[in-house]
């Protein structure tokens, strides 16, 4: 499996900031690498050094094989970018925008211009200042998309949209993805991730934390167990057990995270309390997220 | 947005955050409005000075201003004068064109912390905190109107300390005040129509020309004529017909206010009528296609605005100075007049001739300042975030910073020529020599071009090497001129003169053609603008 991204300890500084610390990313060629992280991780530096915007403090980055500081030109000509908020020249219409941008980036695929504009639909006419956020990117999406390129670099790319359109998005990306190409999705939208991607990087203060598959990542991660008691607990009893954490007890509600291997003895615990009602949630994306930021910090700190 | 504003409304006026709002805007304007306050009283008080010191009996003055008073292009521009006292020659530049940069510094300061807050976004960042609907058209109010206040006060205050008479001054402040303020509401009004800075900016700035033409109309019509009338119908009139240090009519400031205290309601009105983002006309469609190919294209087609409009001012400008130098003719006995414009720049060649020179190197700083603007358009690409979408096509930082230069050359030296035939095909007229007229003028505008360049490069530089500090190219540009008016009066050392480009021009036409300093004016700006560029290539984008 070839590799359309390697990125390795790569740093940067701003000032006394230190945006990346030693990040490593690796996207094979072919799929939709979801690249998670709270604001300020470092995902916007990573992809704006792998555009040669800005130039690494240290370590390296490939990107399509070339360097992104020096084959601007030819590198460039095989990816689209899409930012998470998106800027139009407020008196070029959302039309003009999308031709110029795939123009310059070689041409204008006339049939997916026309079924993109339909899908997202989205009115070409109107000039860049009247567009809300979300035709905005719209907008630079229906640019990537109308242009012939193998790559997309896609920085929080939905966060204006409605549900709809990302519905919409999401099948537009995994048909890029079909057709050969290869995307980096950075987000903090993490259903968004869970829906499409095929691997998952999630960083942190500019270090990478994990990489993997969901199912990889998925073990690692606990279960939430909400429940309502007849009888109340004592918070501590709870907590003894093996494998539970995260122990809150309001009146006769209580919630706790447990291990999967130790869930059948927290049940039989609860059990002995009379539970009215218990709800269980296998792990999302969302809490294995806030897991990965838990154990990075306890351990840092 | 409308959920906004439906609390704002019960809490009542809607104006909690104003505070917060004005000490932040005041803060980000902390440089602007005094250096624009102290350079306009500066303009009063320094060229009055120098009018001192160039008439030192009244008697020559009036000589001089006789044959200059008679001229409708004068009237125009500068309105007319309000008393032959030796106080109103000394001012008669400044009232009207200082109250022009008055209103234009309302302007700014109110479109800044309006409009252009608005489509930046941030103020949907305010809107969403504990910021009243109001709060922010009250403190950009407040702050333009406390602008207008400061200017006016250190004007009064510093021409009365420059020997000019008190209750002219004061008349001076009423007529500034006028000015000024109607813009302050002008602008405020403006920003809620339309909904870009652009659409602002043209709003605003087309009033100001409207009303500049409406007085200019009025002031220069026949003392029965009807049209006298229109004088009164401009702002900028009202702000002439004070009539400071002739007729002192202190009541129009009644006028002014009425004004000012109209337009700022009209403006909360329609704050109320709109969501935030938008304005109250709505926006036009356009074309769902471009033609445009490359980043040169689509500079280009982004500066065509800005281009049509510059243009037509120096067309009109042309035409301006091609009938004033008619009259200039006239007043060729009166030494006087000679050495006012021997010292304004001018040295040699007939009295023509030094008019042209002299009025040439002005046309030539704001020739500068286009450039200046268009150049600088680049750090607004990129504190915009568009520049970003640029990049990542195949589109160079290089060839994308040169597209911004060629097009600032080019301009510039399009306006320049198009003043130089204009004036040239009126004066040309005028003197029966059409051709030769033209050919001597487009001559004198080409060689003050090498002092454009270097403008421009210094613009280049600051936005390559410090994209920060860019906006102090407009710094270094005042700097310039100021040197170049006020140099030899206030005894500078011929080093701080001579760092200005302009000082360095040949004095065309008339003057002695010197190759060398264009050729050396022209390697500075090779030099510094390829450090810009180089500074660009290597630098962190954004």
């Amino acid at each position: 499996m070839t590799s359309a991204i390697q990125v390795h300890d790569l740093r940067k500084t701003f000032g006394h900031t230190v945006a990346l610390d030693g990040l490593d990313l690796d996207v094979a060629t072919g799929e939709i690498h979801g690249f998670l992280g709270p604001n300020g991780a470092g995902k916007s530096t990573t992809i704006r050094i792998l555009l040669g915007l800005i130039r690494a403090d240290g370590g390296s980055a490939t990107l399509l094989g070339g360097d992104p500081w020096h084959d601007v030109e030819t590198l460039h000509r095989r990816l689209a970018y899409v930012p998470g908020d998106v800027a139009l020249w407020p008196n070029l219409t959302g039309g003009e925008v999308i031709d110029i941008l795939a123009r310059l980036r070689g041409g204008v695929d006339e049939k997916r211009r026309a079924s993109m504009l339909e899908r997202f639909d989205l009115d070409p006419t109107k000039k860049g200042r009247s567009y809300s956020k979300g035709n905005r990117q719209k907008v630079a999406l229906v640019a990537a998309l109308s242009s012939d390129v193998e790559l997309l670099l896609l920085d929080e790319p939905t966060s204006g949209l409605d549900p709809l359109m990302e519905a919409v998005f999401r099948d537009v990306v995994r048909e890029f993805r079909d057709g050969g190409g290869t995307v980096l999705l950075s987000s903090h939208i993490l259903s968004e991730v869970e829906q499409v991607c095929d691997r998952v990087s999630i960083i942190r203060a500019g270090v990478n934390v994990e990489s993997g598959t969901l199912t990889d990542l998925r073990h690692l991660s606990r279960t939430t167990v909400r429940a309502t008691l007849a009888r109340p607990v004592d918070p501590a009893q709870l907590s003894g057990l093996p494998g539970v954490g995260d122990v809150l007890v309001a009146g006769d509600r209580v919630s706790c995270t447990v291990g999967s291997d130790d869930l059948g003895r927290l049940l039989e615990v609860l059990g002995t309390h009379g539970i009215t009602a218990l709800t269980s949630a296998p792990p999302t994306l969302e809490e294995l997220f806030m897991d990965q930021y838990r154990t990075t910090s306890t351990a840092t700190s | 947005m409308t959920a906004l504003a439906v609390p704002a409304r019960q809490s009542g006026a809607g104006l909690t955050g104003t505070t917060s709002l004005l000490r932040l805007a005041a803060r980000r304007d902390r440089v602007l409005v005094p250096v624009s306050a102290f350079g306009l009283a500066a303009f009063v008080a320094l060229s009055a000075q120098a009018t001192f010191a160039l008439f030192p009996d009244l008697k020559s003055a009036q000589q001089g201003m006789a044959s200059t008073l008679a001229n409708p292009a004068l009237v125009a521009m500068y309105g007319p004068i309000s008393s032959l006292s030796i106080d109103s020659i000394a001012t008669l530049k400044s009232v009207l064109l200082g109250g022009v940069f008055l209103a234009l510094l309302a302007y700014v300061v109110v479109r800044r912390h309006t409009r252009t807050e608005e489509e930046a976004g941030r103020l949907e960042l305010l809107g969403a905190g504990v910021v009243g609907r109001r709060a922010a058209l009250t403190a950009a109010v407040l702050l333009g109107t406390g602008a207008v206040l400061l200017t006016v006060v250190l004007t009064v205050v510093w021409s009365t300390a420059v020997g000019l008479d008190p209750a002219g001054s004061v008349a001076l402040g009423v007529s500034w005040l006028v000015m000024g303020l109607s813009w302050v509401g002008v602008t405020a009004v403006a920003a809620q129509l339309t909904s870009s800075t652009r659409g602002t900016a043209a709003w605003s700035l087309g009033a100001l020309a409207v009303a500049f033409l409406v007085r200019a109309v009025g002031d220069t019509a026949g003392a029965d004529s009807p049209a006298r009338f229109l004088s009164w119908l401009s702002p900028l009139g009202w702000g002439v017909k004070v009539s400071p240090y002739g007729e002192n009519r202190y009541w129009i400031v009644v006028l002014g206010l009425a004004l000012y205290a109209a337009l700022v309601a009209a403006a909360f009105v329609l704050l109320e009528r709109r969501d935030l983002g938008s304005g109250v006309l709505p926006s036009r469609a356009g074309h769902d296609r471009s033609p445009v190919r490359t980043a040169g294209a689509l500079t280009r087609r982004l500066a065509r605005g800005t281009l049509v409009g510059w243009v037509v001012a120096y067309a009109v400008l042309g035409i301006v100075l091609g009938s004033i130098a008619g009259s200039v003719e006239t007043f060729v006995d009166s030494p006087e007049v000679a050495d006012m414009l021997r010292a304004m720049g001018g040295d040699a060649g007939s009295i023509t001739d030094i008019y042209f020179a002299t009025e040439l190197h002005f046309a030539a700083v704001g020739a500068a300042a286009l450039a200046i603007a268009l150049v600088t358009r680049m750090h607004t690409e990129e504190t915009t975030t568009r520049l970003e979408s640029l990049l990542a096509t195949p589109v160079r930082r290089t060839g994308w910073a040169l597209g911004h230069i060629v097009i600032a050359v080019v301009a510039s030296a399009v306006v320049m020529l198009v003043s130089v035939v204009v004036a040239g095909l009126v004066h040309g007229a005028d003197v029966g020599d059409v051709g030769g007229t033209v050919a001597r003028l487009v001559g004198a505008a080409l060689s003050t071009l090498p002092a454009v360049w270097v403008v421009l490069a210094v613009a280049m530089l600051l936005y390559g090497a410090v994209p920060r500090f860019t906006g102090l190219a407009w710094a270094a540009l005042i700097v310039f001129l100021l040197l170049g008016e006020f140099g030899d009066l206030l005894d500078l050392p011929g080093w701080l003169i001579d760092l200005s480009p302009f000082t360095h021009l040949p004095a065309l036409p008339g003057g002695t053609f010197a190759a060398a300093p264009l050729v050396g004016l022209t390697l500075v700006a090779a030099a510094l603008g390829a450090a810009g560029v180089a500074a660009l290539r290597r630098r962190d984008i954004g």
